[in-house]
């Protein structure tokens, strides 16, 4: 029996070694993206859910999240390793959400600065304690106050990160999606990284400001982009008309609403009637449009 | 990347207790808030005094509307008194106590609360003769991306003490009318994690609400730090003439978001709103 056991158990630490790389696809001339699935973050998926990379310079990789768990991280760090010999100097994210920032601790190491909004390390603290309860019950996965790295760098309105012969310019947004939103553009391929400022085919979450965002798509709208990434989504090339969905989205939310608080109606029934005429038109509508509408609804309330 | 396939069966038994609060676990109500909030009284259970409506899944944890509904019109002789809410698995369960006096009218109370997690919502109603009276209701936690904090504190503090009434339809005399309270305030729960950040932030929230009508009050309300952020209740009141509804709003700080032995008093908010029939 022992004879029979021993190779099974040395291939076992043999690939708890060494992460089986994610899978990555160079979209532009050293843009690295992990398209992530649209589905609910679960204990199935572990909240491997939301769109991760990396942009390679000739000194410096960024990669830009860094995933939905530790050991997501690790098979990102590992994607990088086999695609360059170039060192990670730098994580950004985009903002808060457990899924964009749950591999941070798969990349702490002294020459690895994290980067992120201004108000990510205050949305880091306020949700930390819940984010990790959750973690455990809802996806399967362990944290400690170690996974939850705050960013070393913090972009208060614009940041430029020299990657070697490549200039990434990090942008830090007024609240929109999240408070703490944070975008990426790479000169060198004319792409935007948007992270969850930009949602396509999965529904749009809030967690922010509802006007906040519409003001920042109409602000994107009027700039042309060779390609820009979703944090959620294929990769787009035909920008801004990808981003018509979201913003015909948004929009009806605004319209319906602000009727709603006009005729006096409460949260409780807008919650059931604004905004059902999309409900075929996105992915996870149900896990998502009623939470969308309390965010707005709270925020309306207040505009006169 | 098989995640599952490199857990050890150990690691994933041992999360399996922790994993969910089923409906019909009781056991912090019946060991700690029981004993704490209502040690030796009998409480029935029943929705013959008030009825509590909550959605079945907290859809956004920061913001989850509640309604206590009254079965019973208060009267000088026979009215409710005080209503209590409590969640039983927040980190801090009590939300608040609702007083109301037979110009309220309808001893209704409607709100925003913060639910943590799969949990049991209580409302106990307290008679004028004494007797109480507790209905439930189980929610479920919603999972996904949004945390109990609500989505933009900062625009809250900006608006910090701005109060508005809404009446509820055309004023009626003689009867109860329905009417809103908003009050813009961040409501902070203080429950930050330290170590990740340079800062600590203490709880900041509305602990105590007087509304009154011409001078008599309609509810009085001591509230705590699951309520949502940009308080906001609806209940009804009795004009019997033209007036002015009055609202008095008082907040505080506390050391630590569980313990209200060490917390500074606040500021005092007050905003006034003219009744004409």
């Amino acid at each position: 029996m022992k004879v029979l056991l021993l190779p099974v158990l040395f291939m076992a630490s043999v690939q708890a070694l060494a992460a089986t790389a994610l899978p990555v696809k160079e979209v532009a001339d050293g843009v690295y993206l992990h398209v992530g699935k649209h589905q609910f973050p679960d204990s199935k998926n572990h909240g491997e859910i939301a769109n991760l990379g990396f942009i390679v310079g000739q000194k410096c990789v960024a990669v830009i999240d860094s995933g939905g768990n530790p050991e997501q991280g690790l098979a990102l760090k590992q994607a990088v390793s086999d695609s360059t010999p170039t060192p990670i100097c730098y994580v950004i994210n985009t903002h808060v959400h457990p899924d964009h920032i749950y591999g941070n601790s798969a990349f702490k190491a002294a020459e690895v600065k994290f980067v992120g909004h201004y108000k990510l390390a205050a949305a880091m603290a306020a949700r930390g304690p819940y984010y990790r309860d959750k973690a455990a019950g809802q996806l399967g996965v362990t944290l400690t106050a170690a996974d939850l790295i705050p960013p070393d760098i913090e972009v208060k309105d614009s940041l430029k990160l020299d990657l070697g012969g490549r200039s990434l310019t990090l942008k830090a947004h007024a609240t929109a999606h999240t408070d703490n939103d944070l975008s990426v553009y790479d000169e060198k391929t004319n792409t935007l990284w948007l992270g969850d400022l930009l949602f396509t085919e999965h529904l749009p979450t809030l967690d922010g400001s509802l006007k906040g965002w519409l003001a920042e798509i109409d602000k994107l709208e009027q700039q042309s982009f060779r390609y820009v990434i979703p944090g959620h989504g294929e990769l787009v090339t035909d920008w801004p008309q990808s981003m018509q969905a979201q913003k015909h989205y948004l929009t009806l939310l605004l319209t319906e609403i602000r009727a709603a608080i006009k005729k006096g109606r409460h949260l409780e029934d807008a919650v059931k009637t604004v905004g059902y005429s999309e409900k075929n038109n996105w992915v996870l509508f149900d896990d998502y449009h009623r939470k969308n509408v309390t965010t707005a609804f709270a925020e309306l309330e207040w505009e006169d | 990347m098989k995640y599952s396939k490199l857990l050890p069966a150990i690691f994933i038994t041992a999360l399996l207790p922790i994993a969910a609060i089923a409906a019909g676990d009781e056991a912090r109500w019946n060991k700690v808030l029981k004993p704490e909030f209502f040690a030796q009284q009998t409480l029935e259970e029943s929705d013959n005094v008030i009825e509590l409506e909550a959605p079945m899944r907290a859809e956004d944890p920061s913001l989850v509307p509640i309604k206590v509904s009254s079965k019973i019109k208060q009267s000088p002789d026979r009215y409710i008194k005080k209503i209590m809410v409590l969640v039983d698995n927040n980190p801090y369960p009590y939300v608040g106590e609702f007083e109301f006096t037979p110009k309220s009218g309808k001893a209704d109370i409607a709100m925003r609360i913060r639910v943590n997690t799969n949990s049991y919502i209580r409302a106990i109603a307290q008679m004028n003769d004494g007797t109480s009276t507790m209905t439930k209701k189980f929610v479920k936690a919603s999972g996904g991306c949004s945390a109990p904090v609500g989505a933009n504190l900062d625009e809250a503090m900006t608006r910090l003490g701005k109060i508005k009434f809404r009446m509820e339809g055309d004023v009626k005399v003689g009867e109860p009318n329905s009417v809103q309270l908003m009050i813009s305030h961040p409501n902070v729960t203080g429950m930050q994690m330290d170590q990740v950040t340079r800062f600590v932030k203490k709880s900041h929230f509305v602990k105590q609400i007087n509304v009154s009508f011409n001078g008599k009050p309609i509810l009085t309300a001591k509230t705590d730090i699951a309520i949502s952020s940009d308080p906001n209740f609806r209940f009804y009141f009795v004009p019997e003439k033209a007036g002015e509804l009055k609202a008095e709003v008082i907040d505080t700080s506390c050391e630590t978001p569980t313990d209200r032995s060490v917390c500074t008093g606040g500021n005092t908010y007050t905003e006034t709103f003219k009744i004409q029939p």
